[in-house]
């Protein structure tokens, strides 16, 4: 299936269709605070020939679910609907859908020749008439079919906020079955929404935290398949993995890659006190970053790669604390209640994530990355391990519920603290690392 | 709370009775052959890793995101240190391990310096640090697993793990 993934070819060509330049009335401002869903319909894509029916309608509605998973849109039902689209070229009849108060309106249509499926789609304002930017066609396998719809429901996101999109990405996690003292971890990675997992080691030994490079190529991963926590680096496509050599005698773990994917920060512990190193992936080469008898983990870089963000306990409790990447002067920045872990920088550079301990309850949270505007998004009995979606969007993380028959599985929620929504994975799940929209 | 101090107790009780009773050259040789038939390597064997773990106590426990060393602690590491000394071929691995209640990441550091703790003192003992590997598991491998502080308080541990004789 990997292999079908990355050798599937998806062209964006632009059809003949007018553009319009003005800006289009239809806009979804996302920092206003949104409240009430925006109202849409997906009528069917209009298949060309029986052998594209199927995937006509499977399209449409991942699409539609797509939209509707992100809780600012809502979709029409198709009982209400008056107009029927059969043919993807006739006039839309605007005043049908304006009947059932559809602000937006996507059609498309489907081909399937062999093993190619071609999808064309149109996004429209029904209000004002007009098309939202210009249709487009989409060429890809049959077995792509989901990443297409993906990224046809991308773009519909895309038009109507103004920002990108994330449905057309995938989410390295660790996959968990088994009672709680007897754990079993698998390495896996699936699309966004739960589809098409496919797993990327068995669990023979405990791996933990993956984190994805910045193109979405490779892996870091810790695993205790020598006996120790050790960083190995897996190539997604070839499912091929390596040992990253740290010092002899030593633990390692809590690896990320720098946003130019050519080294990596990491946590290295040594005579039982844990500090952050830098490892250059070409030579080998490791330098220290951090040299205090505190506890220093959990690094993340700011999207520029000038700044790293961490945790360390070296006020007596765990805080969050931003350095140079190179090193030097540590900052804190987290000042409330209670104490605070994993940080992880926005794709944006605008917010910092964060987990939240205080009074016997964890949360994911955001704040400025000077530490200002803390904001809280989750409450359980244990949240932890946030990461971003491509667009800065959305957080997705962990939560176990407690017990002994406690488990772990994965949420979602958006950074405006609405819409919580598990992500559905076979098993438990957990450490999930959100990877970047394909092309 | 009260069913744990107890056990810590009867654990220190046991190792001084081990002190008394077997002085490390009284395990040696034939130190065996005084109370009646002892299979080799079960329990009741003096020199088994079964001996150790059940009657000198394999483990210590520490406090809510602490890594020091309490007085039972204390007096259990001794008594593993004699044990060490008394049988040279042994190496042994201390893991150390966290409760539930912290991230991941941190918990694993932590673990690490209960390991650590755990370490430093049996070589502060006398016994050789070379003998001494330690490995964190953070949260991964709790024994008790209910979400309460009963179970957490046997969860936040440093165990040593005889992994071998140094002479197979």
């Amino acid at each position: 299936m990997m292999k079908l993934l990355t050798s599937l070819f998806v062209g964006l060509t632009l059809m003949s269709a007018p553009v319009y330049a003005q800006n289009s009335p239809l806009r979804l401002e996302l920092d206003q605070g949104i409240i009430e869903p925006l109202p849409f319909a997906v009528p069917n894509f209009v298949p060309d020939g029986p052998s594209a029916a199927q995937y006509a309608q499977d399209i449409s509605r991942v699409v539609a679910e797509d939209l509707t998973g992100t809780g600012l849109f809502r979709e029409i039902s198709s009982d209400a609907f008056i107009s029927r689209v059969s043919s993807f070229e006739a006039p839309v009849q605007f005043a049908d859908w304006k009947a059932i108060n559809a602000d937006a309106l996507v059609t498309g249509a489907v081909n399937v020749s062999g093993k190619r499926l071609t999808v064309r789609f149109r996004v429209w304002d029904v209000f004002s008439g007009q098309e939202l930017g210009t249709g487009l066609q989409l060429a890809g396998t049959t077995e792509g079919w989901r990443r297409m719809a993906h990224k046809v429901a991308d773009q519909v996101y895309s038009r109507i906020t103004g920002e990108g999109g994330y449905f057309d990405s995938r989410v390295a996690f660790v996959s968990e079955s088994g009672p709680k003292n007897q754990r079993l971890k698998r390495l896996a990675i699936m699309d966004y929404d739960g589809a098409n997992v496919q797993y990327l080691t068995d669990s023979s030994a405990i791996v933990l935290a993956p984190r994805f490079s910045p193109t979405g190529d490779r892996l870091l991963y810790t695993s205790y398949e020598s006996g120790s926590p050790r960083i190995y680096v897996l190539d997604v496509g070839r499912v091929k993995r390596q040992e990253l050599k740290t010092q002899d005698g030593t633990m390692s773990f809590s690896p990320r890659f720098s946003p130019d994917g050519r080294s990596i920060v990491y946590s290295l512990i040594q005579g039982g006190n844990t500090d952050l190193w830098k490892m250059d992936l070409a030579s080998g080469q490791s330098t220290r970053l951090t040299n205090t008898p505190a506890i220093e983990t959990a690094p993340s870089y700011s999207p520029d790669g000038s700044l790293i963000v961490f945790e360390s306990d070296r006020s007596g409790t765990p805080q969050l604390y931003v350095m140079p990447a190179n090193g030097g002067e540590a900052t804190r920045i987290s000042f409330g209640a209670g104490r605070y872990g994993t940080p992880v920088w926005s794709p944006r550079g605008d917010l910092i994530a964060f987990t939240k301990q205080n009074k016997g309850r964890f949360h994911i949270g955001v704040m400025r990355t000077d530490g200002s505007e803390e904001r809280l998004l989750t409450a359980s009995f244990l949240d932890e391990g946030p990461t971003w979606s491509p667009n800065g969007r959305v957080i997705m993380f962990t939560r176990e519920t407690q017990g002994a028959s406690g488990r772990a599985s994965l949420y979602s929620v958006d950074i405006s603290g609405r819409n919580l929504r598990p992500v559905r994975t076979p098993d438990g799940g957990s450490d999930p690392s959100w990877g970047p929209l394909q092309n | 709370m009260n069913v744990l101090s107890k056990v810590l107790a009867l654990g220190a009780l046991s190792v001084i009775a081990a002190c008394a009773n077997n002085d490390p050259s009284a395990l040696g040789g034939g130190g065996a052959g005084g109370t009646g038939a002892i299979v080799p390597g079960s329990p009741s064997d003096p020199r088994s890793p079964a001996y150790f773990q059940q009657t000198v106590g394999d483990r210590v426990l520490f406090a809510v995101d602490q890594s020091t060393l309490s007085p039972q602690g204390q007096t259990m590491l001794q008594g593993q240190a004699e044990w060490l000394l008394a049988n040279p071929d042994f190496v042994a691995t201390i893991e150390g391990h966290a409760d539930e209640q912290g991230t991941r990441e941190y918990n694993l550091a932590l673990g690490a310096r209960r390991a650590n703790a755990a370490r430093e003192y049996l070589i502060s003992r006398g016994v050789a640090g070379n003998r001494l590997n330690t490995v964190s598991y953070g949260k991964e491998r709790p024994i008790e697993i209910c979400s309460v502080e009963e179970c957490y308080s046997k969860n936040r541990r440093a165990v040593t793990v005889l992994t071998g004789s140094t002479l197979g």
